[in-house]
């Protein structure tokens, strides 16, 4: 237990001294951290006093029931909350230490970039696809640069040979999981540091979804992952650390294997054993 | 912050100003427009003005009563035509429909929804005033009848599509008709949006001229009876603002005000009652 | 009385009364079955026989003139000479003035409703201008009259001073032209453009949305690069719709536009358009032939109309997946 937690931290380059019950110290800044942060849909408030702190290039996971927050709080960090008419975020959440508030909200959003739960392609070519972000924030120079990185994407996102022959196809002509695979490339274009994926398997079969989960685990290398999944096996799996919310609050934070064989709290208990799901 | 992103940011809000520049010329038309007529228009208006027959160019104390009651003639015949057949084509589309027939029967409606008010009053015109040789209020309420088929129809359709199947199967479940189905489930059900598509139609044709220059033309007098021309208020602003008499010009404000009002006060009206009756569905 | 003479009388009577009874009700079917066909056939019927009226009564006309009715300049009633080309050029060019008026207001009016403008105020402002729609044409023409012309006139130096090198804005103004005409028709149409683009920009799905915010771009760039386009089809639509209504608007066209039957390069001239010119002269036409070209105009306009709409229906039906009668 102590342990496991401990492999994984000292497997990299960071020494951050780690107890199994409570809450991962930090040694280092974290990558991206939440400080009292409370949400409201106009008078009903979604999220609940949370506080968390992710660390650089580790993957991590929120699990928990349905409608318990843990989509509205991905969405705060990357301030995608703020499309939502009459939403109201009330604490912090820091990127490297900055408020998020007090950034640029484009410039935010193309650090921390998100895939969502549905696959979500424009009505373009592949390539126009993945192309897109490049072009708006002007990371492109000349047409041999944007080829070179777009073709890049697509090699992070474990989706270039499938496609090589035919970018310039419509993006609707890929199949669901290679979709979300472009949708991945197309996230990853613009070079984020922090990768949201808010349930981003959920509607693929299983052989999209172990391609996804390899993809995540090769991605942590050079990127910050946090990944809202239902499938608690599925963070099991991929995850270094996860969080469980229920009912709007962040109920336990820890390294995976705490949170699944020992968790310190009851309810985190309750769910992961599947006595409610 | 990198050039490019201030650029990219003062971009951002200059477009988005801008469009929140157009919307608000859009509507300041509206405003515009409604206190403009207000003002000129309200403030002349007089008693004579709903009672008098109109006057010999000079005199002053003219009306328009016969205008406002050749009005309300003309739409009444255009009621009696355009109504039943729109709203019986709609029940017709909506509880028989899905066929090629009523594919073809949908598209004309919208076809003939399109056509200028102008090309339907040469129709009419054609069809009743070239054989009976005069201006009649009947052809003139052909024309508009004419235009509000394709108004009623649609809207009829509509609103008793909207109604769910299984008002219809809990009917017939019970042993009713698919008419008395209809009869006595849906078209109650769908009641409220019928009655509003009816009362915009009316209000569309209310103000409509065109139609009119040569079906029921106009008159001086009162018209009794159809086959006769008769004034109407669109057809009286008309005449009215191009000719170069101060008085006459008073006038056609004095009309645009009341024609406009009507036509608002209805349109309000439709909306008020379909909003509400969303309300007491759910 | 003996059994036989009783059973099968009152075995009969109730069957038999039940069989009318069936038949009253599917006889209550088929009338209105029949009734609203014949309701709904009307519609076809009514339709075709306008397209026939109108062809027959022109036939004087295009028997006289055929093809060339349509590119001669000559408008002389008094000479027997009858020409479209006047109206067809009046025609077009208010309605291309209209639309580029109107289409880059309306679109932009139509990004801020759909876009930026919280529901209720959306839903509020979207009401205030349809009613804008409901404003009959000859009330904006009596607006455009004593408002507008004299508004014109007085801009006249400034016009001239600014776009005065341009053959668009030369000659001679007097208010009454081509470019009020123009200007009109483009408040006029406006509505419609708004109404429909909205809808259609309401419809496309927010994950296209966020999937552009979510790479970084800014609002404006999301809505113009990804919302828009997807809203593409259904905002072309409500464009050529708009085109329709103007084709075909005939009082406030009338009552500013100058009624004379030229052609001139310059927009400050005035101008005439077809339904302008049947409204104007339909009472005054001495002599069939007259009166045969200007229903040809009639026909002219009715299938220009005919085509616009029928575009403008397909593009919209098959984005927002109905047609609506406004």
């Amino acid at each position: 237990m102590q342990t496991n937690a401990k492999v994984i931290m000292e497997t990299e380059s960071t020494d951050i001294p780690v107890d199994a019950n409570s809450a991962p110290k930090v040694g280092a800044a974290p990558k991206i951290a939440a400080r009292n942060l409370n949400f409201y849909y106009g008078d009903l408030q979604a999220l609940y006093g949370i506080g968390i702190e992710i660390f650089e290039k580790r993957v991590t996971a929120f699990i928990g029931p349905s409608g318990c927050g843990k989509s509205t709080f991905l969405r705060t960090l990357n301030r995608m909350n703020e499309t939502v008419k009459n939403s109201r975020v009330e604490g912090q959440v820091l990127l490297d230490n900055q408020d998020l508030h007090e950034l640029e909200v484009s410039e935010v959003r193309r650090r921390v970039g998100m895939v969502f739960q549905k696959s979500n392609p424009f009505p373009k070519s592949i390539f126009d696809n993945v192309a897109y972000g490049l072009r708006i924030n002007g990371f492109a120079h000349g047409r041999a640069d944007l080829q070179a990185r777009v073709e890049e994407s697509l090699k992070r996102a474990a989706l270039w040979d499938e496609v090589k022959d035919k970018l310039h196809d419509s993006a609707y002509s890929l199949p669901g999981g290679q979709q979300q695979r472009l949708c991945i490339a197309r996230a990853l274009a613009v070079n984020p540091e922090v990768l949201l994926l808010d349930e981003p398997c959920s509607a693929l079969d299983p052989i999209a979804t172990s391609k996804i989960e390899d993809l995540i685990f090769h991605l942590r290398d050079s990127c910050t992952i946090v990944i809202v999944t239902h499938n608690m096996q599925q963070a099991a799996r991929v995850a270094d650390f996860t969080g469980f919310f229920l009912l709007g609050k962040l109920i336990e934070f820890d390294a995976t294997p705490v949170i699944f064989k020992t968790p310190a709290k009851k309810e985190t208990e309750d769910y992961v054993t599947g006595r409610f799901g | 912050m990198n050039v490019h992103l201030i650029r990219r940011k003062a971009v951002n809000v200059a477009m988005l100003s801008l469009t929140g520049v157009c919307t608000v010329l859009a509507v300041g038309v509206l405003f515009f427009i409604l206190g403009y007529l207000v003002w000129n228009g309200g403030t002349s208006l007089s008693w004579n003005f709903f009672t008098k027959l109109p006057t010999p160019v000079g005199e002053a104390g003219g009306g328009m009563a016969n205008a406002i009651v050749g009005s309300a003639k003309l739409l009444l015949l255009a009621t009696l035509i355009g109504v039943p057949t729109g709203f019986l084509g709609g029940v017709y589309l909506a509880e028989f429909g899905g066929t090629v027939f009523s594919s073809i029967v949908r598209y004309t409606t919208d076809l003939l929804n399109g056509v200028p008010s102008i090309v339907m009053g040469i129709f009419a015109y054609t069809l009743i005033v070239l054989p009976q040789r005069h201006f009649s209020a009947l052809a003139g309420g052909i024309a508009l009848g004419i235009m509000m088929i394709p108004i009623t129809l649609r809207s009829s359709e509509e609103f008793l599509r909207a109604v769910p199947m299984a008002l219809r199967e809990a009917a017939m479940a019970l042993g009713a008709s698919k008419t008395t189905a209809v009869v006595t489930v849906v078209i109650p059900a769908a009641i409220h949006g019928i009655a509003t598509g009816i009362m915009l139609a009316l209000a569309r044709v209310a103000g409509e001229t065109a139609p009119l220059l040569f079906t029921a033309f106009s008159n001086r007098f009162w018209s009794p009876g159809w086959r006769q021309p008769t004034a109407s208020l669109p057809v009286m602003i008309y005449t009215y603002a191009i000719a170069p008499y101060e008085d006459w010009h008073r006038q056609a404000w004095s009309a645009a005000f009341v024609l406009l009002s009507l036509v608002l006060i209805v349109n309000i009206l439709a909306r008020v009652i379909l909003s509400r009756n969303r309300h007491v569905r759910r | 009385m003996s059994s036989s003479l009783v059973t099968p009388a009152s075995a009969r009577l109730p069957q038999g009364r039940a069989r009318s009874f069936r038949e009253r009700l599917k006889a209550g079917d088929e009338a209105a079955y029949v009734l609203t066909l014949a309701c709904a056939a009307s519609i076809v019927l009514v339709t075709a026989w306008l397209a026939f009226e109108l062809w027959k009564n022109s036939a004087l006309s295009r028997h006289a003139f055929g093809w060339s009715f349509l590119f001669t300049k000559t408008w002389d009633p008094v000479a027997g000479q009858f020409g479209a080309l006047p109206f067809i050029y009046g025609t077009l060019v208010t309605s291309a003035l209209a639309l580029l008026l109107a289409v880059p207001l309306g679109v932009g009016a139509a990004i801020f409703l759909a876009e930026l403008a919280p529901p209720r105020i959306s839903d509020a402002l979207a009401f205030l201008i349809e009613l804008l729609a409901a404003v009959p044409s000859v009330i904006f023409g009596l607006l455009g009259i004593f408002i507008m012309v004299p508004i014109l006139r007085s801009a006249e130096p400034w016009l001239k001073g600014a776009l005065g090198f341009l053959p668009l804005f030369q000659g001679p103004f007097y208010g009454v032209s081509l470019l009020a005409a123009g200007v009109v028709l483009a408040i006029m149409i406006v509505p419609f453009i708004i109404s429909i683009s909205r809808e259609v920009l309401l419809a496309v799905p927010s994950d296209q949305r966020e999937a552009a915010l979510a790479v970084g771009a800014t609002r404006w760039e999301s809505t113009w690069d990804i919302v828009v386009p997807f809203a593409r089809k259904g905002i072309m639509g409500s464009i050529f719709l708009a085109l329709a209504r103007a084709l075909g608007e005939t009082m406030a066209v009338t009552m500013v536009i100058g009624n004379d039957p030229k052609i001139s390069a310059s927009l400050l001239a005035p101008g005439y358009s077809i339904a302008a010119v049947i409204a104007n002269e339909f009472t005054e036409a001495t002599g069939d032939l007259y009166l045969s070209a200007l229903i040809e105009l009639g026909l002219v306009l009715f299938a220009l109309t005919f085509v616009i709409n029928g575009v403008a229906r397909l593009l919209i039906l098959t984005t927002t997946g109905r047609g609506t009668a406004q």
